[in-house]
């Protein structure tokens, strides 16, 4: 177990990072906001699939040229589809995944509500002596 | 009476959902060029790295791309069929060598057969991405405009070239 605790986290790094902090960090967040379609339960950042090799040169190549983030989303999704997002984008198909959680909720406290309304209007059982 | 419908009602519903969930095969990423324009692109052959393969090469009639690779598990179990429909199936195949080694690539054609009517090397990967590759083999059917009808991803079989292929390819032909 010992050796494994020296890996660095970046283990799949292949590059030196961007001399601008801002180009670096803009880099940093799309490979971390895109699938690999490989492994798919990784991002790119974490994958050491050849793909997201390839798409982590891209993103690179197309952040030094200076394309916007939205021009490599798109350039992303036009190939992959939505899926290649980490983060699904909001339109009428996605509406149920992105409000299911909050609506769960919120039946969970009506439900609850309920339940404390309607005992509370119980009359208490009398202790068993 | 409600009170015991609402959740009966939610949990069949879950349960229709996950009985769902279990059949459907989350390798599978539906591509977002079919219905649109093949992408274009320029590639040296795989045979003659002089000499290039673009997109106006393969557009003009019905066409198989297939994208392939000998590190590739499953390009070698459909490869023989592919050998087969060259020569049967009436319409041109070509071949996306992608980040391959070109001497590996030329020996396996020669043992094995060359069902391509050209293969264009790509060795960046950079063309694979155009085109939403993610995992060797691939298959494009391409209508004679040059928009994709088809994108099949797994080893090509007999099987799936009767239920997938050959109904769209009839569609275009008027048959």
């Amino acid at each position: 177990m010992l050796p494994l605790l020296g890996l660095p986290v970046m283990a799949v790094e292949d590059r030196t990072p961007f001399a601008d902090a801002v180009l670096e960090q803009r880099y940093q967040a799309l490979i971390r906001e895109t699938r690999c379609l490989v492994c798919q339960n990784q991002t790119i950042a974490d994958s050491n699939a050849p793909l997201a090799a390839d798409l982590r040169r891209q993103i690179r190549q197309q952040v030094a040229d200076g394309a916007s983030d939205a021009d490599i989303v798109n350039y992303l999704v036009t190939r992959y589809g939505d899926f290649v997002l980490y983060r699904p984008p909001m339109k009428p198909t996605t509406w149920l995944l992105w409000s299911g959680p909050a609506l769960l909720v919120l039946i969970g406290l009506l439900v609850f509500a309920r339940v404390i309304y309607v005992r509370s209007r119980q009359p208490l059982d009398e202790e068993p002596a | 009476m409600w009170r015991y419908l609402i959740p009966v009602a939610l949990f069949v519903t879950l349960v229709w959902f996950f009985a769902r969930g279990l059949y459907l095969d989350p390798g599978y990423v539906p591509s977002p060029f079919v219905g649109k324009p093949a992408p274009a692109f320029s590639l040296p052959k795989l045979k003659d790295p002089a000499a290039r393969l673009e997109r106006s090469d393969i557009v003009g009639e019905l066409a198989l791309v297939n994208v392939w690779a000998t590190w590739c598990i499953g390009c070698q179990q459909e490869h023989a069929f592919l050998v087969q429909l060259a020569s049967s199936a009436g319409l041109p195949i070509y071949g996306l060598n992608w980040k391959d080694d070109r001497s590996q690539a030329l020996r396996w054609l020669e043992q094995l057969g060359d069902p391509y009517v050209a293969s264009g090397f790509d060795a960046s990967g950079d063309t694979a991405i155009d085109w939403g590759v993610y995992g060797a083999p691939e298959t494009f059917l391409l209508a004679p405009d040059g928009t994709v009808l088809y994108k099949h991803l797994s080893p090509l079989t007999r099987e799936i070239w009767s239920r997938e292929f050959l109904p769209r390819i009839a569609a275009v032909r008027g048959e």
